[in-house]
């Protein structure tokens, strides 16, 4: 197994003046579930947004360090990050569709990139829907306006748009916060699939999901990499006084 | 592919931040114009002319003082119209009035804000001043009051939905501590709501008033266009002309490069000056408001 | 002592609301009374020979028609100019300005374009349209003196309706592989194009229904045929009122109030349109 992501002395100051991440370095393996947990404010989402470059909409005042996707560093300023962006694909916290039909969010992507032949738009479609296991709930209404789902559909059918795109790297920002139990499940479930093809980053919503899920975990706190390694050893046995504390929940 | 989508792209984000601009240029472009064609009357009109009391321009007298003192009469007049009914219209709309009153309303003063001024200017002629020739006993009904009235008219739905939005803004929660404390909706409005909303208010009544300082056909078709000093009361109720009337009436007749078309750009001049220091001052009020807001909330 | 203060207090409460009610009823009052009293008027004055004929007897006879014609190529004319411009410099301060001083100068530009008085705007195109420029007293001269007067209301309007629409719309799109742009033109923009076109359709009424800013750029006083050309001056509806309100004597009044009801139809038309567009936009809408 080769790291399919290397993150070399990344640090992170918004323009605000919050630093959000200091010094990190960690490698992330490919076709496994990477999870980044810890309290909010400790820099997940901000290290998620550096890996396909969301970053460069907000206002940062400095960062350093590099970040290496299959050897390239993607920090440098001649990153094509239009292709970084379908390469790594992300779902959000809250199931953003967009306001048009189920099929269109699907294509969406692709046609960004040219794509206009049918049959290849219709395969993807199928295909994509499948492996965020939602194909069969849904199949017989693709063209209806996909706010009409449920969150638990609208948000698989984000990871499907995502997939529909074949990247090689999925980040999930709390893909399951606003979910029920259920749909949490399938989401989770359809995870699992997942890995087997790609390289999965997490944000959990939860401790418990972190475990669930993880088979390299990640603890963060206000902006440093506190203790990284397998997720069984974490769990059951950090290292560290804090991830104990936290893992435990003495805090957060 | 991409070699093209980054070309559109490039292109499309040039014309985008242009047309931003454009609006700073035509800023620039008209100033530029009314200094191009109003200064020489500096040179062509002797200060002591400029300012002194008499407006005739056929026999070369220049003097502005009575279209000045005419645009500040109807202004104010239209101003003491303006200001009470819109506030306390927007207060209604947004405190008082029950769900499908607001719905009837609004609409009602966009309405009013969409009339044509030649329409009001029209009715003015026809039933507005006569009516107030007999009601009021006076030798002619185009008069600054009559002006002052419909200006008023005109200046209402600003200073309405202005203030209703600055109301409006106001966050519920302060009413409701209000509330809570034991005050009833009427000292709510004028303790609490009223004054967090100041600024907007405020806002409200300078655009109000600058457009009333702007309106130009209302005006010229019901104050009478004597160019006579108004200062006193009584003037009120005499005919008055104002520096917009003045333009409007007296461009089409004159020599373009004369004297009188150059005092005439002159008084654009003075007229859009006004208007650039109403409007910063205005747009300053809601800027610094703005940034009090964020500090207290952040 | 405290019941008598409490009845006080709501005694006041009373009157207070009581007399705002007045207020509001007040100025209301007269804009429903104008327009049921032209109405009123003015339908009799309307006929089929009024809408499509050309003006006799120096105007006191015959129809409206080149006014009528005259308003709408000067409304056509403002809207080629305005809308692009308008909706681009929208696009522009929605999704591309920066927070900085430069970006504050475009605002305080746009307040104060929205300002100028119109008959400041007159003399601006007529000193750098029909004069600089050469083009004449024309609809051309007319039509791009109220597209700058038209400007801030588009843009504004624009602005507001294009931040209307979630940024998380934009973000995912971004994060799908799209650039800035396409986001715009896929989502952004259809989302926010019942908002836009109401308040292009509010800019183009005030163009509309203006007259200080065509009196000396465009309008003819009297012009007994149809315009051919954008070089060509042209009658129209409000200069026209303005002109057999006070210009001609013993001017019959029905055709007066029939000028008045078109130029009122022509303009309120627009404002119900447009309001229609916003109400059912905001009943349709997926956010």
């Amino acid at each position: 197994m080769t790291d399919k992501i290397v993150i070399e002395a990344l640090s992170l100051t918004y323009s605000d003046g919050v630093e959000s991440l200091r010094n990190i370095s960690m490698g992330v393996r490919e076709n496994a579930v990477t999870v980044l947990f810890g309290p909010a404010g400790g820099g997940k989402s901000t290290l998620l947004r550096c890996l396909n470059r969301l970053n460069d909409l907000t206002e940062i005042r400095a960062s350093a360090g590099r970040i290496l996707i299959d050897g390239e560093n993607i920090l440098d300023p001649k990153t094509d990050v239009i292709a970084l962006r379908r390469k790594v694909g992300m779902v959000f916290a809250r199931p953003v569709v967009l306001p048009m039909s189920i099929r269109q969010n699907l294509t969406y992507g692709l046609e960004l990139a040219g794509e206009k032949r049918k049959s290849r738009l219709d395969e993807a479609v199928e295909r994509s829907l499948k492996l965020a296991a939602i194909w069969d709930e849904i199949k017989d209404r693709l063209d209806d306006p996909a706010i009409a789902l449920s969150g638990g559909q609208q948000q698989r059918v984000c990871l499907a748009r995502v997939l529909a795109l074949q990247p090689e790297i999925i980040l999930l920002d709390e893909p399951t916060s606003g979910l029920d139990p259920i749909s949490t499940g399938k989401v989770e479930a359809a995870l699992l699939e997942l890995k087997k093809e790609y390289t999965v980053i997490l944000v959990p919503h939860s401790v418990q999901q972190a475990a669930r899920a993880a088979d390299f975990a990640a603890f963060f706190l206000q902006g440093e990499l506190v203790e990284y390694g397998e997720g069984k050893s974490i769990f059951t046995m950090p290292k560290e006084k804090r991830t104990e504390d936290y893992v435990t929940g003495r805090f957060g | 592919m991409e070699k093209t989508l980054n070309w559109r792209e490039f292109v499309i984000t040039r014309l985008v931040r242009a047309s931003g601009y454009s609006a700073i240029v035509f800023v620039a472009l008209i100033f530029f114009f009314l200094l191009r064609e109003g200064l020489p009357t500096f040179a062509e009109v002797p200060l002591s002319t400029l300012f002194s009391l008499r407006w005739y321009p056929i026999e070369d007298y220049f003097g502005i003082l009575p279209l000045i003192t005419g645009s500040i009469m109807v202004t104010l007049g239209a101003t003491l119209v303006a200001v009470p009914f819109g506030i306390g219209t927007a207060i209604y709309i947004s405190e008082i009035a029950p769900r499908w009153m607001r719905e009837i309303l609004k609409p009602m003063v966009e309405l009013l804000g969409g009339l044509p001024s030649v329409v009001l200017g029209f009715l003015g002629i026809l039933i507005l001043s006569p009516f107030l020739r007999t009601f009021l006993d006076l030798p002619t009904g185009l008069t600054a009051f009559t002006g002052s009235l419909l200006l008023g008219g005109i200046a209402v739905p600003t200073v309405v939905s202005i203030a209703e939005d600055a109301l409006d803004s106001v966050p519920r929660s302060y009413r409701e501590g209000a509330w809570a404390l034991g005050a009833t909706r009427w000292q709510t409005i004028w303790r609490v709501t009223l004054p967090a909303a100041s600024s907007g208010v405020l806002t409200a009544v300078m655009l109000g008033v600058g457009r009333t300082i702007g309106e130009t056909m209302t005006v010229m078709m019901v104050t009478g266009n004597a160019p006579v000093l108004a200062i006193t009361p009584g003037s009120l109720f005499s005919p008055v002309r104002t520096m917009t009337a003045t333009i409007a009436a007296e461009m089409g007749e004159v020599a373009n490069g004369s004297v009188h078309y150059h005092t005439l750009f002159f008084i654009g001049m003075v007229l859009f000056i006004i208007s650039l220091i109403v409007n910063v001052a205005a747009s300053s009020v809601v800027f610094r408001s703005k940034k009090r807001a964020e500090r207290v909330l952040s | 002592m405290m019941k008598h203060l409490r009845l006080n207090r709501h005694l006041t409460e009373r009157l207070g609301f009581v007399g705002l009610t007045l207020m509001a009823l007040v100025t209301v009052a007269p804009i429903v009374a104008v327009v049921i009293y032209i109405l009123a008027q003015g339908v009799p004055a309307i006929s089929w020979e009024f809408l499509t004929g050309l003006p006799r007897d120096g105007m006191r006879a015959g129809g409206i028609l080149p006014a009528i014609v005259g308003t709408f190529y000067l409304t056509i004319g403002t809207a080629i100019f305005s809308v692009p411009l308008g909706i681009a410099a929208a696009i522009y301060l929605s999704e591309y300005a920066p927070e900085n001083s430069l970006t504050r100068l475009i605002r305080i530009a746009i307040i104060n374009l929205a300002g100028i008085p119109s008959v400041v705007y007159g003399l601006f195109g007529m000193g750098l349209f029909v004069l600089f420029l050469k083009f004449g007293t024309s609809i051309l001269a007319a039509s791009l003196t109220l597209s700058i007067m038209t400007l801030p209301v588009i843009i504004s309007t624009a602005e507001e309706a294009l931040r209307a629409v979630p940024q998380s719309f934009r973000t995912v799109s971004i994060s799908l592989g799209g650039t800035r742009w396409q986001g715009i033109q896929r989502i952004v923009l259809p989302q926010a194009l019942p908002g836009i076109l109401t308040g292009v359709i509010l800019g183009l009424e005030r163009a509309a229904g203006e007259t200080a800013p065509i009196l000396f750029t465009g309008a003819a006083f009297f012009l007994p045929r149809l315009p051919n050309s954008p070089f060509d001056a042209t009658m129209a509806l409000p200069y026209h009122l303005f002109v057999i309100s006070t210009q001609v004597p013993e001017m019959p009044p029905q055709i007066q109030y029939g000028t008045a009801l078109v130029l009122m139809a022509f303009v309120l038309g627009m404002n119900l349109i447009a309001t229609t567009i916003r109400s059912r936009a905001r009943a349709r809408r997926q956010w």
